[in-house]
Formats: structure tokens, sequence, C-alpha cells
């Protein structure tokens, strides 16, 4: 052990002024220290990787795994840790057994279906814009856009019943949440498995036309896979499906509030500026901000350093999203740049499934909100708003507005 | 420019498509990449270098 190794600083770290930033210490590391050990919660010390290049690279490394149950895993909570041994689903499988999982879905979300689903998906908008205008304000976006949003397209998707919302939004949180004691996140996980595990059965003998009732009459019905296994892919593709973007609406907006030259833009942009747009909040939001971690399978080298085969590898996304060599000023929200080179869906084999659904629901949103409420403002100061520090996945708890 | 596709490395995650629609696309039933141009013309090089710059699985290679 070197004595660099006592000196490893927490991660993650604690953000600035500036919610919509990195914290300032990724800042410093990206141009002092790009490779550097940090300290995380179990007292483990992986290596921290900072430069865009560098966690290009390495997420795209055959040598690393993606396995939270391998040795030396940096896991990004006690809750994660808790649960690695159970339902594994493809997110934490390598290769072949990752990709084999995964393009029984590719299918699923590929570009040209979700394309298709534009026209369903602007319906759910316009609804929830009318329903929200026609009720009290101030309102609270979160609870009344931008989560019912991705809910509703990822229950129609799976063929999850948007009744139980409640059910999985709540466990949803608790597993997402980086504060959540072992016991409790492992409960949470065998409710939304038996739920889940439920609906695949129920699909089995009487099939829709979702995704569940296809794993299951296709996969379970043959052999190939168990009820158990459909039940974790799709409480990965549940939680995943919903938390993520409900977060990138809420904190989009009000970034966009912040910066109104940029919502403008938005606003009375064509349809190119918007999906420009959204790239660039993408990158510049970058709201899984704990890092993609993995393990190093062999002895390899990255920036200079000597990693041992065994090493927990987190790849910094955010920052790297701020690396002005990728990016030039990085750290201004520009909706005309060029963007779509971020690695905010991740980067290698396991980068984002959903990301063309991701994509479609943003483009909708963003295209129509701030058209439809023209005048939507804040009704708290930026200040006062309650940020998912807490959580994996960065946000908003509550956004209130009013117009 | 020659463009060469690795269908077995495709994680669908689409990006081709987005990038260079006229010269990518994907496999109805799996999402796979499908090359619909071998020879682009040069008026559509600079989408496609884009798209086998992003590709996450590194599935796409560029020849002169």
């Amino acid at each position: 052990m070197s004595e660099a190794l006592s000196d490893a600083p927490e991660f993650p770290m604690v953000r600035g002024r500036r919610p919509f930033d990195p914290p300032p210490e990724l800042d410093r590391r990206l141009h002092d220290e790009p490779v550097s050990r940090v300290k995380i919660w179990d007292g483990s010390e992986p290596w921290l990787l900072t430069r865009y290049e560098d966690v290009r690279a390495m997420l795209a490394d055959a040598r690393v795994s993606a396995d939270t149950s391998k040795a030396g895993y940096p896991p990004q909570s006690p809750g994660i840790a808790a649960r690695r041994k159970r339902a594994k689903a493809f997110i934490t499988m390598d290769e072949p057994e990752h990709g084999a999982q995964r393009r029984l879905l590719t299918g699923d979300f590929m570009v040209k279906k979700m394309e298709r689903l534009r026209p369903r998906i602007q319906k759910i908008v316009d609804d929830l814009i009318d329903d929200m205008l026609a009720g009290p304000k101030p309102a609270d976006l979160v609870q009344a856009f931008a989560l019912p949003v991705p809910s509703l397209v990822i229950c129609e998707l799976l063929g999850v019943p948007y009744a139980d919302r409640a059910f999985f939004h709540r466990v949803s949180k608790v597993l997402i949440s980086k504060d959540t004691p072992p016991a409790e996140s492992l409960a949470a996980l065998e409710e939304l498995l038996a739920y889940l595990g439920g609906l695949v059965k129920q699909k089995l003998t009487d099939p829709a036309d979702d995704v569940l009732s296809r794993l299951a009459t296709e996969q379970v019905a043959t052999g190939a896979m168990t009820v158990d296994d459909v039940a974790a892919m799709g409480q990965l593709l549940l939680v995943a499906g919903h938390e993520t973007t409900a977060n990138m609406i809420a904190l989009g907006t009000a970034a966009l509030l912040e910066h109104p030259d940029q919502l403008a833009a938005v606003r009375d942009g064509d349809p190119a500026l918007v999906a420009n747009a959204v790239e660039e909040l993408l990158r510049y939001l970058t709201i899984v901000h704990t890092g993609r971690r993995r393990v190093a399978l062999e002895d390899m080298e990255i920036g200079g350093h000597e990693i041992r085969k065994g090493d927990g590898l987190i790849a910094a996304s955010d920052i790297a999203n701020r690396d002005e060599k990728a990016f030039p000023d990085p750290d201004k929200l520009d909706v005309t740049r060029k963007a779509r080179h971020h690695v905010a869906f991740g980067y290698g084999v396991h980068q984002c499934l959903g990301q063309p659904l991701a994509r479609v629901e943003l483009q909708v949103v963003y295209s129509t909100l701030y058209r439809r409420i023209p005048t939507l403002k804040l009704a708290a100061p930026v200040e006062e708003l309650k940020f998912k520090h807490d959580m994996v996945v960065y946000g908003l708890h509550a956004l209130p507005v009013t117009w | 420019m020659k463009v060469l596709i690795d269908q077995d490395r495709c994680v669908g995650a689409g990006q081709c498509v987005l990038a260079a629609p006229e010269v990518f696309d994907q496999r109805e039933e799996d999402g796979v990449v499908v090359l619909l141009q071998e020879n682009p013309p040069a008026e559509l090089h600079e989408q496609v270098r884009e798209a086998a710059q992003i590709c996450p699985a590194l599935a796409i290679e560029l020849a002169d």
C-alpha cells in the first residue's frame, strides 16, 4: 500500500453552490489528478476516472467487468451491495451472457419502434398538461408531470398496470436511495420481484401485446428463462425506465428555467433543435452521478497508472461530460452545441438500452411543455429546491412551479 | 469511404441510426445494425464518422 491511499478522498463528492454542476472537487481532479484513488462507503479505494477519453476507453474495455458480485467491484450503496447476489439482470452480467439477454430486448427499444410510439407519447404529455392546467397552482411538476410521463409509457410497454404505480414508485425510491439499509433494500427488491413474477405468470396464460407477455410466452414457456429471471429483467426495465427520465424532465426544466435564453430557444425551435437540446441537457446534467462502476479482470494501464486485477474502477461520467477536450466551454449550457458524443447513457456494451425511448420522451416533453405553458416559472427560489443528493440518480424530489 | 459493420458486436443502442439514417438501420426483430450503403457518398461522410465515433460497441469500422 502506498501512502497516497490513506489520503484518498470520499466519493461521491459534495456538490458546490451550483446545483446543476458536478462537485468542484471532481473538476479539480479532472485537471490535476485525472486518474486517482477515492474512498467509498465500504472503506475500499477504487480508482476514479474523470477524463472523457479514459472513461470511454475503460467502459469499452473487455478487460473490465460489470459483475457486481465479483471481488473488488465498488458498489454504489450498502443496498446495492446487499442485492448483488439476488436477481441478476443483464446490467450486471458480462459477455456473452449480457449480450444474449440484452438481445431479447433490443428489438423492443429500437429507434424505429420508439418513433412509432411518438404520437402516443405526445397524447400522454398533452393530457397531463391539460390536467395540470386545470388543477391548482402552484403545482409540483415532479408529481403532476415528470414522473407520470415515463411511468405511463414504460407501464404500457412492459404490460405493468399503471394503477399499481404508487407501489412501484415507492419501491423504486427505496432501491435507488444511497441511504437505504441493506435489509430494507433486499426486502424492497423481493417485493418488486414477487409482484412482477405474479404478472409474468398471469401473462403466461393470458398474454397481451407487451414485453412481459412476449418474454413469458417465448422464454418462460419454452424453459429458456425462469419466471424469476424475467422478473429480474422486468424490475431493471421498470425502475430504470421511469426514474431516469422523470429526473431528466424535472431537472432539465429547472435548468432551463434558470437559463431563460436557452429555454426560449427550445420553446421556439424546430424539432431538430429540440433533439439537439435533449443531447445537451443529457450531457450538462448527467443524472447518473455516482459513476459507472467496474472491476478490472486483469492488470492494465490507464492514464499512466498501473491498475491491478481486482481493482475497482469508477468512471465519473458527469465530469467526463464536462471535459473541455470533448466539449469546448463545458460548463456552459448551450442547446445548439453538438453534444451527441456525451457519455450520459454510459458507453461500451452496457450503454443504456432504453436510450431511444428516453430521447423520444424528452423530445416530446421539451417541445411541448414550454410551448403550452409559456409562462411556466419556479414557485420557489432555486436555493430552496430539494435536489436528490441522496439518490444514485440525481434529480429533484419536488419542483414547485406556477404559470 | 467503405463502411464495415460487425453485427455480432452490436448492442442495438441505435446511435448509428440517429447519426446517419441513410447508411444504418436496425433489424426489425432484434434491433441489430443493418448496413444500407457500403460506400456512402461524400456528403454523408461526416455523419458516418460520427456514427462510428459514438457507437458504444465499437461495431463500425471505416476504411478508405
